[in-house]
């Protein structure tokens, strides 16, 4: 009963009346010859990982390894906002606590990918804090995460090498967008749309790592992305849908990811990597 | 991390592992720790020699930090990995990385070649790390071989004579042993020969033991399945 495609994600989740997250758990379930709850524990798990992840992150100084990033998640935490408050400042907030975690070798999710392990838990536990979302049905979220995530990895890519940072922040955002509807109550059906218009917006996006580190733009990348997971949600719960079917947009983006050139994809020879300033931080760092 | 085959839930979401990078960090702890059991133990000493996108940044992904892990039995997800160095001075473990920054020989963009040595024994390998926190050993000292660390596997360092491979099968299926995976590689004709036998269970020492004794085996090697 694998999951082949999204709109049979979504037809099965209508003729037995439940989420995304059910259909994909118990397909996983029979695939895997493993009982339901077993899956259910283990996804409970990565969910604390993920909830200590966000609390070193906004609590503890974090600098990385090369010093390029740290410290912006604890200032966002610790000051008000201007322009965004609330639910969207707070999945801001703990999307980059987890990827700053993250690059200071700290333990995380690969949420598909440790470069976008951010965008996952920031959307899922910032909105289940806004909608008192229980641990059960955070994990369900991640669930259907999952199940999204299964079928671009299947139909296109989930590596940044293969497909650019489309693959790997755009993916994650699609998964948190379904994520956040599902937490929402919202239909499957919008669930999907929502992650669809997620990934429109993430086609094309290159990627360029300066000095080929999961810093410069990854970290801040990660926080824009859940921003833009909660944007799409919030289209879709209101019923806007999107034109082109999520399975032909996955399918557009892994074609654009075939075509992207080599310089794009996670080499560093191309893009933020080879400005200026990009090339000036690279040579500092190796000089060392 | 594309294919099209069926990814399973966990193969989306996860695994838990330290950062930054499953390619760089994760795979790199797991490459270090297929190399200490394929040595069968604590090394004394270890030399990393780093290809393609590992010899340009492995400072900054703390590939370093995790292949040291990795040979000192860290798993992916151990924390202690950042303190890996001091780790190993603790543990009287002497280590080098060489950076070969020429792309002769690469058949993957992250490879890296691990030489241990315990007592008077030495053992080589060369990795690579696939994407997603996955690596595939490729060579074992100097022969080809294909291993992930997915299933277990038994290792037979042997002759190339006929019937080796006949006498430890009956013996396999006499202790009822179920075979998933066989591959047979040899560096030439009636040269030394290595054995990876994939099964589903965990052998028992004596089995091992029995193994060993099979004439033209020279040893046998017991990998478990690393979570």
């Amino acid at each position: 009963m694998a999951i082949e495609s999204l709109s049979a994600l979504l037809q099965k989740a209508e003729e037995l009346e439940c989420t995304l997250g059910e259909v994909v758990l118990l397909a996983e379930a029979a695939d895997e010859q493993t009982d339901p709850q077993e899956l259910l524990d283990r996804m409970t798990h990565y969910l604390g990982v993920m909830r200590a992840a966000v609390h070193r992150g906004i609590e503890e100084d974090i600098r990385s390894l090369s010093g390029l990033s740290g410290g912006a998640a604890k200032h966002l935490h610790q000051t008000s906002g201007t322009l965004l408050s609330g639910l969207a400042r707070r999945a801001m907030t703990y999307s980059l606590a987890v990827i700053e975690v993250n690059a200071a070798m700290g333990k995380i999710i690969a949420a598909p990918t440790a470069g976008s392990s951010g965008i996952l838990p920031g959307v899922i536990l910032a909105v289940a804090e806004e909608l008192q979302a229980d641990e059960h049905r955070q994990a369900m979220a991640l669930f259907t995460s999952a199940g999204i995530g299964q079928v671009i990895g299947q139909m296109a890519s989930l590596s940044g090498a293969e497909g650019g940072c489309q693959a790997e922040c755009g993916s994650a955002s699609a998964m948190a967008a379904a994520a956040a509807v599902e937490l929402a109550r919202g239909t499957p059906k919008q669930a999907i749309n929502a992650s669809a218009l997620a990934l429109k917006n993430s086609l094309g996006l290159v990627c360029d790592p300066v000095a080929g580190l999961v810093e410069v733009p990854c970290v801040k990348r990660n926080a824009i992305s859940a921003l833009l997971a909660l944007g799409a949600a919030e289209l879709a719960m209101s019923g806007i849908e999107s034109a082109i079917p999520m399975d032909e947009v996955i399918q557009a983006m892994g074609q654009i990811g075939r075509s992207m050139p080599v310089e794009l994809r996670e080499t560093a020879k191309g893009g933020l990597a080879q400005t200026p300033t990009g090339k000036k931080i690279a040579s500092q760092l190796f000089e060392e | 991390m594309s294919t099209h085959r069926r990814l399973s839930v966990f193969d989306v979401i996860g695994p838990v592992m330290i950062g930054p990078s499953s390619s760089h960090t994760a795979g790199a702890a797991r490459l270090g720790r297929l190399a200490r059991e394929l040595l069968g133990g604590q090394p004394e000493s270890a030399v990393f020699t780093l290809y393609g996108s590992l010899a340009s940044t492995y400072q900054g992904h703390g590939t370093d930090l995790a292949l040291i892990g990795g040979v000192l039995g860290l798993a992916t997800d151990d924390e202690r990995i950042r303190d890996a160095k001091q780790l190993a001075s603790e543990e009287n473990l002497t280590y080098a990385f060489v950076p070969e920054h020429g792309s002769a020989g690469l058949v993957h963009p992250n490879m890296v070649r691990i030489t241990l040595t315990k007592a008077k024994r030495k053992m080589e390998i060369v990795g690579a790390s696939v994407g997603g926190g996955k690596v595939e050993v490729v060579e074992l000292n100097g022969f080809p071989v294909s291993l992930r660390g997915e299933e277990h596997t038994i290792i037979v360092n042997s002759v190339d004579r006929p019937g080796v491979v006949t006498r430890l099968s009956a013996l396999l299926s006499q202790h009822n042993v179920n075979i998933g995976n066989m591959a047979v590689s040899r560096a030439a004709k009636g040269q030394a020969v290595v054995m990876s036998i994939e099964i589903d269970s965990i052998l028992e020492q004596h089995v091992l033991d029995q193994l060993g004794t099979i004439d033209g085996v020279e040893r046998v090697t017991m990998l478990q399945k690393l979570r």
